[in-house]
């Protein structure tokens, strides 16, 4: 076994299982239930990365989702993911990982010149250096990316597939240490729904890395049995492996469960990778825990230097113990646990403390094992050679810890473990706007007052309790507590059971330690954030240039933006703030906790909803047809409609012009399936007609139809449509295709909000009528080859609607035209569309039936001067703007729009006003949306009177033609003007009547 | 993420609702009587309160019904759902089970 580092007994891993793992292409091994950056520490692999900014080396820090620096690139090709941290990956079979953030290898990296520049690169240097001159941005910019930078993303799309699911529950408690199994435990004994989340693949939390005692026994005993007895419950979910990362209102959250990730992308078969939660909870258990604060010495960044706790947690978890000779540096007893252990796993072991004279229990057995304890004492320099600390430098502390005195003190170790206290995991409580108080005795925020909506208890670490016994009283009184809140009346604490552990005395409220030179001014470092390589001389560099704000101190340096958000640096940010300005921590604040807690995937967050999962792609019901016969697809709202049929070689322009011709001189056909249909019925259903459209609707007899413009309280214009009268109150109203949706919920809003006691009843039939449309000269004799049934203008006059069989088909024929020409709309059930439409091509061989699309139909109408409400109107054009008064009604009374017609704006001269324009050279086709200016000028600015609005190539006008809004357009008619186009080229043109082919109907 | 009441379908995630601004607005009666200046503040002008604000709502992923909601910007607690035409409700609320401190029902 080449594991040098590993412990012959103990731990959590399973020996029977080894795994083989890469890392930067090198071969090692391991067991399953290590993390990677447990496995890499037992083969002796401490530098594992290359800082952010000045590519340092750097060591994994810490043993969990706090870790700042081991962020590595996890496999490759289309699977691969940067930045993630070794310390919460789970070790599989082949796992093949590669460290970040350096060239050519993390052993020799070139970036690492920026260090010896770092001089050059002090806190706001993206800011300060790169403004000017601007041109040459997009040079720095690559050059900076590259320097600076995290991992690759993917380039390929990934082979995973991610899922997502939503719960509700009574209870749900957010981690499993002692404190949230105890909650679970007894809100699930009540029958209460509950769900328990914790981000490791086992539950326990730091029992699993210490050596407590629980009863008589070990505590992962409790443990197991808690879980037991947990998992037997029907109604108490367990999700491991599963990070709660937001926390919103109305206790809704956000977890992430890494399913199958832990078996490798070899290994998952069908399972997903991820499962994104929304879980709504009645009642929210926080058990979030703590995270150990590092202490801030100079080079407190060297691979081998890490968090206690951390090592407490690879010597009893993972059975590694990362150093042969370790040095302890703390401010308070906790640290003293993590001595005792990797003492007794066998290393030599000193403790450095900051305290000028630690007492009690721990430091007594501290004593007796053997450990020399150098009091009031600090590290003031680090030994790096090689890849990893081998030695520190450690000096008296002055009385009030500003200073060192003394002749430096050489220690030889492989290995620094830190502990400044512990920092309450405040995060989600924080998200969910929860009011975060500071405890001056211990030194950390905690929560405060909950949010009204947000309702639940917080237990154990996260308040900054810290004893055992404590976290396990606080998770059974909560948990019984949430579950009575939610109705579980029978719902009592679980007992709880004696823990006992040696007491803890206070620390010394001391974080950044001293050298010779003042902080933040030797050759030597201070790293309070080591993520964003953000140093204390930042802090105060942005203090003196005038950054007091904590919220403007976290942009100019860094602190707390990585992909960490500064999990360990926050408070010590924070304090080294605070004692600059002279002032307590609190009034100093916090910065905004934001979710994520930690960073999710993309794929987590769009599970299945991608591709036409995520935006369906409606279709009419002649859609096969269409796709047999080449149709070119155009999307309009969802639908797919046919854009063009070309013909083989046919291009667009040339297919546009042929359907154009057929369909003005022969016969052509559209599938209008898509236009909004909405059935209107009820006693007050003219009324309501009378109040949305502009005209006067009384006398419209059954069997006729008008059209009609909708506008809203504005005056303005925003959709059109013609509606049927189809037996005493009752309406068929069909509205644009893209409105459909729009139209129905403004009906039903001013029916249920302003007349409610109206009798009016509107659905939506859009998809229930399949529509084909003939139009053009022999339209008629077309649908008389199908129909039994006299056509002509009197027997089926313009502007009417008539049922009889098509092709055999029940239909409703409407005598209305989008085209100018004689038209026939032909309505059948959505079921008989496809059926009628083969019907009518079959029979249209004979009259050269001519398939069009939306483009030809667009260039029909604006050949007659039709518009499209959304295209020819924007939302400030009036019926009037539109030379439409003929449709506004004097006499009928009131209608939604009307009264704005008399407001100052909308009565004024010099409004926009629809109007066509005739380019000077008929061939050119002006681009939609260009310009109309006068005079026309050089270049830009120049005075704009408009805006072309609709534009086409017509060749039954047989020119270019195009619509327009411009100012006074209706006074200009016959003026001459200039189109001011992107080239910088001009077009003239001459204002015109909209209308450019007169005749038929 | 609110979780509001609908009138006839009961609590129900936001994503099922959309906002339509400020709640009581009636279409003037007799728009011709109002001056310039009056029809302007009917058609534009909303309110936009730090605090206590009556605002419709509808359940358009729902029984599409509109309805209002009486709820304070700042915390985004909802103290009251009701249907069009109810009486505008005071605080403190009392009536349908929430307490005067704003508890939610549960």
């Amino acid at each position: 076994m080449s594991q040098p580092y590993r412990l012959d007994t103990g731990g959590r891993i399973n020996r029977a299982k080894p795994l083989r793992f890469w890392y930067d292409n090198q071969g090692y091994d391991g067991f399953e239930g290590d993390t990677l950056a447990s496995a890499l520490l037992a083969n002796g692999v401490f530098l594992v990365g290359r800082s952010f900014k000045y590519h340092r080396p750097r060591g994994v820090y810490s043993a969990g989702a706090e870790e700042p620096n081991a962020l590595v690139q996890l496999e490759t090709g289309a699977a691969t993911e940067p930045n993630r941290r070794a310390t919460e990956v789970e070790l599989y079979g082949e796992l093949n990982a590669a460290s970040q953030n350096c060239w050519p290898s993390v052993k020799y990296d070139l970036g690492v010149v920026n260090s010896w520049f770092s001089r050059l690169l002090p806190a706001g240097f993206y800011y300060k250096t790169f403004m000017w001159p601007a041109s040459l941005w997009t040079t720095y910019e690559k050059f900076i990316r590259r320097a600076a930078g995290l991992g690759r993303s993917p380039m390929e799309p990934d082979p995973d597939h991610y899922d997502k699911t939503h719960a509700h529950c009574d209870v749900l408690v957010v981690g499993g240490g002692p404190a949230g199994l105890q909650a679970a435990l007894s809100a699930g004994r009540t029958g209460a729904r509950v769900i328990l989340a914790d981000d490791k693949p086992e539950f326990g939390g730091a029992l699993l890395s210490g050596r407590d005692v629980i009863g008589d026994a070990p505590a992962t005993e409790w443990v197991e049995a808690t879980v037991a007895e947990l998992q037997g419950m029907r109604e108490v979910t367990l999700l491991p492996r599963t990070t709660v990362t937001g926390y919103y209102d109305y206790n809704f959250l956000v977890a992430n469960e890494r399913v199958s990730e832990h078996l490798g992308p070899r290994g998952r078969g069908e399972a997903p990778k991820e499962r994104l939660w929304k879980i709504r909870a009645k009642q929210v258990v926080l058990a979030t825990g703590a995270i150990e604060r590092p202490l801030v010495f100079a080079d407190n960044d060297r691979p081998g230097i890490m968090l206690a706790g951390a090592l407490r947690s690879y010597v009893n978890r993972y059975a590694v113990l990362p150093g042969r000779r370790i040095v302890v540096l703390t401010n308070n007893d906790s640290a003293y646990l993590a001595a005792l252990d990797a003492k007794d796993a066998g290393a030599a072991v000193e403790i450095v403390d900051t305290r000028t004279a630690p007492a009690g229990e721990l430091v007594d057995r501290a004593r007796s094992a053997g450990i020399p304890v150098h009091e009031n004492s600090a590290i003031t320099g680090v030994n790096y050679r090689g890849g990893r600390v081998r030695g520190v430098e450690v000096m008296q502390l002055d009385s009030d810890g500003r200073g060192v005195r003394g002749v430096g003190d050489k220690l030889n170790c492989d290995l620094v473990a830190v502990s400044g206290g512990w920092t309450p995991t405040v995060h989600l409580f924080s998200q969910a706007k929860g009011k975060l108080r500071y405890l001056d005795d211990e030194h950390c925020f905690v929560p405060g007052e909950r949010a009204i909506n947000n309702r639940g208890f917080e237990v154990g670490a996260c308040r900054a309790s810290w004893s055992l016994e404590t976290c396990l009283r606080e998770g059974a009184e909560a948990g019984a507590a949430a579950a009575l809140v939610t109705g579980f009346d029978r719902a009592e604490p679980a007992p709880s059971p004696a823990a006992p552990e040696p007491a803890q005395g206070p620390l010394r409220p001391l974080w950044i330690l001293p050298t010779v030179h003042p902080v933040g001014r030797g050759p030597r470092k201070h790293f309070h954030e080591l993520h964003n390589d953000s140093t204390v001389g930042d802090i105060e560099l942005a203090a003196r240039e005038g950054f007091v704000s904590v919220e403007h101190l976290k942009r100019y340096t860094t602190t707390g933006m990585g992909t960490d958000q500064g999990k360990t640096s926050n408070i010590n940010a924070l304090s080294v703030m605070a004692d600059l300005q002279g002032a307590a921590i609190p009034a100093v604040g916090t910065t905004t906790f934001r979710p994520p807690y930690t960073p999710l995937t993309f794929g987590s967050i769009v599970g299945h909803d991608r591709r036409e999962l995520f935006l369906q792609k409606r279709k009419t019901a002649m859609h096969p047809w269409h796709e047999k016969h080449g149709a070119v697809f155009e999307d309009v709202g969802d639908w797919k409609r046919p854009y063009y049929f070309p013909r083989a070689g046919e291009t667009m322009h040339d297919a546009v012009q042929r359907e154009c011709l057929a369909a003005r001189t022969g016969v052509g056909m559209i599938d209008a399936s898509t236009l909004g249909k909405i059935d209107i019925r009820g006693r007050d259903a003219l009324k309501l007609l009378n109040m949305v459209y502009t005209n006067a609707w009384d006398s419209l007899k059954p069997g006729r139809c008008r059209y009609g413009l909708m506008l809203n309280e504005h005056g303005m214009v925003f959709d059109d449509g013609v509606t049927t009268c189809l037996g005493e109150n009752h309406y068929h109203m069909t509205t644009t295709t893209g409105g459909a949706a729009r139209v129905m919920n403004w009906l039903e809003e001013w029916l249920q909000t302003e007349w409610p006691h109206w009798e009016v009843y509107c659905t939506s039939v859009t998809e229930q009528w399949a529509v084909t449309t003939i139009t053009g000269p022999r339209a008629r004799d077309l649908l008389a080859s199908l129909a039994d049934q006299p056509l002509d203008d009197d027997a089926f006059p313009f502007m009417s609607m008539q049922e009889f069989p098509v092709a055999g088909i029940p239909a409703r024929v409407f005598r209305i035209s989008f085209t100018g020409d004689t038209a026939f709309e032909i309505n059948v059930k959505a079921r008989y569309g496809l059926a009628l439409w083969e019907a009518l091509a079959e029979a249209g061989k004979a009259f050269d039936l001519c398939p069009y699309g939306t483009e030809t139909m667009h260039v029909l109408r604006a050949e007659k001067g039709f518009i499209i409400a959304g295209q020819d109107t924007d939302g400030t054009v009036t019926p009037m703007d539109l030379g439409m008064d003929w449709i506004v009604s004097k006499k009928k009374g009131d209608f939604i729009g009307r009264r704005s017609f008399a407001r100052t704006d909308t009565a004024r001269e010099g409004r926009k006003q629809l109007v066509g324009l005739l380019t000077e050279d008929p061939a050119f086709v002006l681009p939609e949306g260009s310009h109309v200016v006068e005079p026309l000028r050089e270049k830009p600015p120049m005075n704009m009177l408009g805006h072309v609005t609709s534009s086409y190539l017509s060749p039954n006008a047989g020119r270019s033609i195009a619509m327009a809004l411009i100012r006074d357009g209706f006074k200009r008619k016959g003026q001459t003007l200039d189109v001011s186009l992107m080239d910088g080229s001009s077009q003239r043109v001459t204002v015109t009547d909209p209308v450019f082919l007169r005749g038929e109907k | 993420m609110l979780l509001i009441e609908c009138p006839w379908c009961g609590q129900r995630d936001q994503t099922e609702f959309h906002p339509h601004g400020e709640a009581h607005i009636a279409r003037p009666e007799d728009p011709d009587a109002l001056d310039e200046a009056a029809w302007g503040d009917y058609v534009f002008f909303r309110k936009n309160p730090k605090g206590l604000h009556y605002e419709r709502w509808v359940h358009s992923h729902g029984c599409r019904r509109w309805f209002n909601v009486m709820r304070d910007t700042v915390t985004d607690h909802i103290h009251a759902s009701y249907k069009p035409g109810d009486p505008k409700p005071e605080l403190p609320i009392t009536a349908d089970g929430g307490d005067t401190t704003g508890t939610p029902k549960t």
